[in-house]
């Protein structure tokens, strides 16, 4: 029997013969609507963007240059670039299929830190920051390691930590406020990406800045490196991904502790922000954070996604918000238009999906 | 001959379902084993545990000899182990380059990588590439293309081109030729000639019983969580091999101790 049947080597026979170069097709034309899906297939970062030039020039048309003004672009820029800096954590988080709800406490707690090390233990300020940017990272272990080793739920793991950081926060702080002047004075270092940088009218600050570049390096690293591909190989599918040859956990754990890092630089930029040390800031952080990052396009069942299309769905809330208070209308129009905004990206989302299927 | 490979009673349950009673196995150097069973008889989760993909309630596993016990698939991999699972193993949305080289990527030499950890890309995807050609798989267009987009004839065809392409001691194949066409079919079991003349030895999961006696020197017959025996196929037809994989007949030297 170790012969081939006679039918099977009939069947084989033509094969010598088949063609041994690669396939070639001409281009179909597969008609607008399926190559825009397509091609946003392969950029998901380009609806938020259109969407978001097509509201600037909306909210241009009628507003004008009040839109326009130097003060109106300082204003986005200064809301947008805590949302922007903690979308950077949350979307790192996101790409691996789970979810932070902590981004905000722990940026909270590290600021806290940074400002009560300097001030109530008296240690040199950049210390200080070093021990914030610590404590950053050191919750983002804890969550990391909860999610990969314990292998708990990170909606559940990350909902309790937010509950058990803010409460550490008001506890440690005894829900105190170092004031904007004592910083000033004494350690102007905590304000470091409050620092402006005028150009053509508009205050852009340290803070914005640093903003961009983390997001373009993160896009970098995520797009170049082994590490990038692997924590989208881990999004996509993490037991194939373990099959393959990546360390799961240790890569779940980097991500949230690179995480925790980011929103600890989020509470240090906050300093910046708001001139004062507070526990009373950043609540909403997770919120608009994930908000960011799904109107950004990241899909929230892991793997799929840019940083890119994360700054701009931070730079659409941004742009909303602002237009809709410029226009006079009541405040919660820009909530009922961001959650129209936010459905509306993951119909969309889904859509592109079914380019593969 | 000292096994490549070899493993003594190994046990796993699952719950209430054992998955390995006690089973055995040797893996002999060069040769190409072909492991043979029914659904559900404990094939995959043999091959796992043998890789560290599962871990074990007990049994021993030795590698050229020497006691070894993996904790991890990437162990596995150091040791020159290869395998391509029956679910294999792929990251869809990833491009097929990148699915080739996951936990093994190149890097550019000098600042670009040591520095900037850049990946040179260029190099991945032209290894990528000559690979899919040697296994004729030619109707892959793009080797950017992210592997969800490929048919499921052509995904299997990247996790045996990966297998074939890094395993320098021992290729495990996981039911690789399923879901493939009669020339990629074809193109497997030539490759596994090739992969053999280069001295490795094989594993051969298969429901496929042709391909199975064309290309095994031995068959490792699996029934209910163990192995039952090792024929020959050049002494036994499709026929026999069937009825014991399947418990309609008991081989020779079993039958004779039997009760049954
Ligand atoms: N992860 C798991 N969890 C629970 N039970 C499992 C798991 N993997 C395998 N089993 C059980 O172990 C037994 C052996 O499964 P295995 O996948 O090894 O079969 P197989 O011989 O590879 O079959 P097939 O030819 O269908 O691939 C089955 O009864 C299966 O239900
Ligand atoms: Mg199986």
């Amino acid at each position: 029997m170790s012969k081939l049947t006679q039918e099977e080597a009939d069947l084989e026979a033509s094969l010598s013969s088949a063609p041994t170069e690669v396939a070639e097709f001409a281009e179909q034309d597969g008609g607008l609507i399926r190559k825009a899906q397509h091609v946003l297939h392969q950029n998901p970062a380009l609806v938020p963007l259109i969407v978001l030039i097509v509201s600037i020039i909306i909210f241009g048309a009628i507003l004008g240059s009040k839109f326009f003004s130097p003060f109106a672009l300082t204003l986005i820029l200064q809301q947008v670039q805590i949302v922007a800096i903690l979308g950077a954590a949350q979307s790192l988080v996101i790409l691996t299929a789970g979810i932070d709800l902590s981004v905000g406490a722990i940026m909270v707690l590290s600021s806290v830190v940074m400002g009560q090390f300097t001030f109530r233990y008296g240690i040199p300020v950049e210390l200080g920051i070093v021990c914030g940017l610590i404590c950053g990272t050191g919750c983002g272990f804890i969550n990391g390691w909860l999610v990969a080793v314990m292998r708990l739920p990170p909606f559940i793991v990350t909902l309790g930590m937010w509950q058990i950081l803010l409460a550490t926060t008001f506890i440690y702080s005894a829900n105190e406020s170092i004031r904007a002047q004592d910083i000033e004075e004494q350690a102007v270092l905590l304000h470091y990406f409050g620092t402006k940088i005028p150009f053509a009218g508009v205050n852009f600050t340290y803070g914005a800045l640093f903003a961009v570049i983390l997001a373009f390096g993160l896009a970098y690293t995520l797009r170049t490196t082994a590490w990038g591909r692997h924590v989208f190989a881990v999004g996509d599918d993490p037991e194939a991904a373990e099959l393959s040859g990546v360390n799961v956990k240790k890569t779940l754990i980097s991500v949230y502790m690179l995480a925790g890092l980011i929103c600890a630089f989020a509470g240090w930029a906050v300093i910046g922000r708001i001139g004062a040390v507070s526990p009373n800031v950043g609540q909403l952080g997770n919120i608009e954070s994930i908000t960011a990052v799904v109107i950004g396009g990241i899909s929230l069942f892991g793997g799929r996604g840019s940083i890119a299309g994360m700054l701009f769905g931070a730079l659409i809330v941004g742009v909303f918000s602002l237009a809709l208070r410029l226009l006079g209308a009541d405040a919660q129009w820009t909530y009922l238009l961001i959650g129209l905004l936010i459905i509306f990206a993951v119909a969309i989302d889904q859509w592109i999906r079914k380019v593969s299927v | 001959m000292q096994p490549v490979l070899q493993a003594r009673n190994l046990v796993k349950h699952f719950g209430r379902v054992t998955a390995l009673d006690g089973a055995d196995f040797d893996l002999l150097p060069g040769e190409i084993l072909a492991v043979i069973g029914d659904n559900g008889a404990g094939k995959s989760v043999m091959i796992k545990s043998l890789t560290g993909a599962i871990q074990l309630e007990s049994g021993d596993i030795s590698l050229q000899g020497e006691p070894i016990h993996f904790h991890s698939p990437i162990a596995a991999r150091l040791k020159g182990i290869e395998t391509v699972y029956q679910t294999l193993a792929l990251s869809p949305a990833l491009s097929i380059a990148d699915n080739m080289f996951m936990g093994r990527e190149l890097r550019y030499s000098g600042i670009r990588g040591k520095i900037f950890r850049q990946l040179d890309k260029p190099a991945m995807e032209k290894f990528a590439r000559e690979k899919l050609s040697e296994l004729g798989l030619l109707t892959i267009q793009n080797i950017r293309q992210a592997v969800e987009t490929l048919s499921g004839g052509q995904r299997q065809g990247i996790a045996v081109a990966r297998a074939a392409a890094f395993g320098s001691k021992v290729i495990i194949l996981d039911e690789p030729t399923a879901a493939l066409g009669v020339k990629e079919g074809r193109r497997v079991l030539d490759l596994l000639q090739d992969v053999k003349a280069r001295g490795i030895s094989i594993v051969l999961i298969s429901h496929n019983m042709p391909h199975v006696f064309e290309v095994a020197d031995r068959i490792h017959i699996h029934r209910l969580g163990k192995r039952l025996t090792v024929i020959n196929p050049k002494d036994y037809s499709m026929a026999d091999a069937v009825a014991f994989m399947t418990g309609a007949a008991l081989p020779p030297e079993l039958e004779s101790g039997s009760t049954s």
